[in-house]
C-alpha cells in the first residue's frame, strides 16, 4: 500500500445509525417509550487518523461506539468496517471481526478482573481467538507489557497492585494483544490524574504512528480532544451538530453549540481567560425520552428562530469537509 | 483588603490505616485575606481535601488525626476549638460546598426544609422567615420559580441545579469563608462555565473570601487572585495567579501546565509528561517529595527537604533548584 492510498482510505463508515433503548411500564411491560440516545448518526474514519468524538455526559457518544462494535443491536442504520456490513454479520462473523476492531475503557478499575493475574488478563484474547499457544502466549505477553512501557515482570501481579495510569496501560495492552487496525477509546483518560493523563495519551500515540493504528477518540475534554484528533465530531443528544477538521472546527466553530462549549472550557492561562468573550448557555440538556422537535439543541440555542421548532436541520457538508446541523447557519 | 481572615500554620493530619499511618498533610503553613479567592491545586492524595477539612474540624477521628498546627479565625485557633465552639463557625461563619451535589444532599427532605435548617439554627429565624428566605436565596443562585420548588426532593434537580442549592445553602448564613471542595468536577463543561459565573457574581454581590479546591488549572486561572499549589502533603509553590502561570518556578507546576493540552491551539508536539507516580505517603517525606519524578533533581534534594521560601514579593517556592539556571538557589 502507497502512503496516499492509506490517507484516505476510509476505515470505517457509520450510516444512519440509531440506538433506541425501550422503556417498559406497568404488569404487562408494555413498553412506554424510548430513550433515544443515538438518533441517525453518520461519518466516516479513514485509515491510519483520529476521530475526536465530543460531548457532554448523555449525549450518546459512548453508546455510538459500543453500537459500532455491535455490543449493542442498533436500532436502525448501517456499520461498514473495511466494506462489510457489521450489522448484517452472524454472530460467529462479528466474534471474528472483532480481532480487527478493539475497546479501551473509561475505568481503569472496573475494566479489568480483579480476579486475574495481568499476564491472564492480556494472554486471554489471545487463548480465546486461538492465535497463539503455550510458550508462544507468555512470549507476546511480556512483548506486550513492554510496549506499552509497563515491567514484564509484573505479568504476575493482579490489577489492585498498580495505579490507575499503569492499569490503563494494561488496558491499552490488552487492545493490543490481537494487532487491530481499529481500536475506540472510551474516555480513556477521564478518571486520571493530569500528570498522568499525559502519559496515557503520548503512549497512544507513539503506539499509532507504530502500528498505523486507526482511533475513534470520544472524551469530553474539548481540549484532549484537540490535541489528539486530526477530525473531530461534536454529538447533543445523540445527533452529530458538526463534524470538520481539527483546525477548522476550533478555530471556526460554525454550530452555535460549538461555539458555546469552546468557549466554556477554561483555559489554563489567566491573562488569555480574561479576554475571552464567553456564550454561558442556560438550563440543561433535555431528556433524550422526548427530545425537542425540529432541532434537539434549539431550547438551549441563542439563535434559535421559528424553523429550528418546525424542521429537523439537514447535516450538510458547508465547506470541503465540514459539516453542520443548523438551519441558522448559510 | 489585606487583612488576615484566616491563617494557618503548621498543620499536620495523619490516618491510621492496617498498613500504617498516611502522612496526608505534613506541615501546611497558608493564609486567607479578606475577600479574596484561594485557588489550592495538585492531583489527587496530595492533601488539599484534607487540609481543608482539617481547617472546618470535619475530619473523622478515628481513623484521622491532626496531630500538630494551628488555624487562627477571628484570634481564636479553630483547632482548640469544643466541639460546641465550632458547630457555631461551622455553616455561619465559615461554610463548605462538596464535589458530589448528590450525596451531600439529603434525599428524603425537601430543597426547602434542608435551607431552612440552617437559617432556623444558626440565625435564629422562625419557620416562616425561614422559608421566605430560602425562597429568596434558590432566586439567588438562578433557580426559576424558586418558591414552588423548595417542596421538591434532590433527585428532581439536575446536577448543576443541585450545586446551586448547595451553594445557595452554603451562603445562607452570610459566611465570611466559603471552602469549595471541587464544586464542578462532577458537571459538564457547559454548567461548569454556569456555576463559575455564578460564583463570580455573588462573590463580587457579598464580598466573602473564597478557598476553592480543584485539579483544573483552568479553573483556578480563571476564579483565583492567589494560588497553592500542593504535593505529597505540603505546599509547594504559592503565588498570585497572574506570576504562576507566566513563571511557574516548582518543577512540578511547570509539568503540571506543560502537560495540559490547550483548547485556543498553541498546539505543542508531543505533551509534556510527568513520569512516575505520586508519592504513597506511609512516611513523612523526609526530603523533597517530588525528587523522584524530578528531571532537575540534585544531590541535596534526596538528602533534604526544602522549605517554602520566597522568589519574589508574592511568590513562594519549594525547590533547591533554580529551574532558571539548572543550578542551586
Amino acid at each position: 500500500m502507497s502512503d496516499n492510498n492509506t490517507k484516505n482510505e476510509v476505515l470505517l463508515k457509520v450510516e444512519n445509525l440509531k440506538m433506541h433503548f425501550p422503556i417498559y411500564r406497568g404488569v404487562f411491560q408494555r413498553q412506554v417509550g424510548a430513550v433515544h440516545a443515538v438518533d441517525g448518526v453518520s461519518f466516516d474514519v479513514k485509515r491510519g487518523e483520529t476521530l475526536g468524538l465530543v460531548g457532554e455526559s448523555g449525549c450518546g457518544k459512548s453508546t455510538t461506539g459500543r453500537a459500532i462494535l455491535q455490543l449493542y443491536t442498533p436500532t436502525a442504520g448501517n456499520v461498514f468496517f473495511d466494506g462489510t456490513d457489521l450489522v448484517s454479520l452472524k454472530r460467529e462473523e462479528m466474534r471474528w471481526m472483532r480481532r480487527e476492531m478493539q475497546m479501551i475503557f473509561q475505568d481503569p478499575y472496573a475494566s479489568l478482573n480483579p480476579r486475574m493475574t495481568v499476564g491472564e488478563i492480556v494472554a486471554e484474547p489471545l487463548a480465546v481467538h486461538n492465535v497463539a499457544t503455550g510458550k508462544e502466549i507468555q512470549e507476546r505477553v511480556m512483548h506486550l507489557l513492554n510496549l506499552v512501557g509497563l515491567n514484564a515482570g509484573f505479568a504476575g501481579r493482579y490489577p489492585h497492585e498498580f495505579s490507575g495510569g499503569q492499569r490503563q496501560r494494561i488496558g491499552v495492552a490488552r487492545a493490543l494483544a490481537l494487532q487491530p487496525s481499529f481500536i475506540i477509546c472510551d474516555e480513556p483518560i477521564s478518571a486520571l490524574d493530569v500528570s498522568i493523563q499525559a502519559q496515557v495519551v503520548n503512549l497512544l500515540e507513539e503506539l499509532q504512528e507504530q502500528f498505523n493504528l486507526t482511533y475513534l477518540f470520544i472524551a469530553h475534554d474539548l481540549s484532549m480532544v484537540r490535541h489528539i484528533s486530526k477530525r473531530v465530531a461534536v454529538m447533543y443528544l445523540g445527533v452529530i451538530m458538526e463534524l470538520a477538521n481539527r483546525d477548522d472546527l476550533y478555530l471556526e466553530p460554525l454550530h452555535p453549540y460549538t461555539q458555546a462549549l469552546l468557549s466554556a472550557v477554561p483555559i489554563p492561562d489567566p491573562v488569555a481567560d480574561a479576554s475571552r468573550k464567553r456564550v454561558i448557555l442556560e438550563g440543561d440538556v433535555p431528556s433524550p425520552v422526548n427530545p425537542p422537535s425540529g432541532c434537539r439543541f434549539r431550547t438551549r440555542c441563542p439563535i434559535a428562530d421559528k424553523i429550528c421548532a418546525e424542521a429537523r436541520p439537514e447535516f450538510r457538508e458547508v465547506k470541503s469537509g465540514h459539516f453542520v446541523a443548523c438551519h441558522m447557519v448559510s | 483588603m489585606s487583612d488576615i481572615l484566616l491563617d494557618v500554620k503548621g498543620l499536620e493530619t495523619q490516618f491510621k490505616t492496617p498498613e500504617g499511618y498516611v502522612h496526608a498533610v505534613n506541615g501546611v503553613s497558608f493564609n486567607l485575606k479578606e475577600g479574596e479567592t484561594l485557588g489550592v491545586v495538585g492531583e489527587s492524595g496530595c492533601g488539599k481535601s484534607v487540609t481543608m477539612l482539617s481547617v472546618l474540624r470535619l475530619i473523622a477521628s478515628p481513623p484521622g488525626k491532626i496531630v500538630a498546627g494551628e488555624a487562627f479565625f477571628s484570634g481564636t485557633d479553630l483547632l482548640k476549638m469544643s466541639t460546641e465552639e465550632i458547630r457555631h463557625v461551622r455553616g455561619a461563619q465559615m461554610a463548605m460546598i462538596f464535589q458530589d451535589p448528590m450525596t451531600s444532599l439529603n434525599p428524603v427532605l425537601t430543597i426547602g426544609r434542608q435551607l431552612e435548617e440552617p437559617l432556623m439554627l444558626h440565625l435564629g429565624m422562625t419557620k416562616q422567615q425561614a422559608q421566605t428566605r430560602a425562597a429568596e436565596l434558590l432566586s439567588m443562585v438562578g433557580i426559576p420559580n424558586a418558591k414552588d420548588r423548595l417542596s421538591d426532593y434532590p433527585h428532581q434537580y439536575s446536577g448543576g441545579m443541585r450545586q446551586r442549592v448547595m451553594i445557595a445553602m452554603a451562603l445562607s448564613c452570610n459566611p465570611q469563608i466559603l471552602i469549595a471542595d471541587e464544586p464542578t468536577t462532577a458537571l459538564d463543561v457547559t454548567i461548569q462555565a454556569q456555576i463559575m459565573d455564578l460564583v463570580k457574581r455573588l462573590r463580587n454581590e457579598l464580598g466573602m473570601a473564597i478557598i476553592w479546591i480543584t485539579h483544573d488549572l483552568g479553573v483556578v486561572a480563571g476564579l483565583a487572585q492567589r494560588v497553592l499549589v500542593m504535593y505529597g502533603g505540603f505546599i509547594i509553590e504559592e503565588s498570585t495567579v497572574i506570576d504562576l502561570f507566566a513563571n511557574p518556578s516548582h518543577p512540578y507546576t511547570i509539568g503540571l501546565i506543560g502537560s495540559l493540552p490547550r483548547v485556543d491551539g498553541k498546539q505543542q508536539g508531543r505533551l509534556f509528561s510527568i513520569e512516575g507516580q505520586p508519592p504513597v505517603l506511609y512516611q513523612k517525606p523526609q526530603s523533597c517529595p517530588f525528587a523522584p519524578r524530578c528531571k532537575w533533581v540534585m544531590d541535596r534534594c534526596w538528602k533534604e527537604n526544602p522549605s517554602l521560601d520566597p522568589i519574589s514579593d508574592e511568590h513562594r517556592v519549594a525547590c533547591w533548584v533554580d529551574v532558571k539556571t539548572g543550578r542551586s538557589r
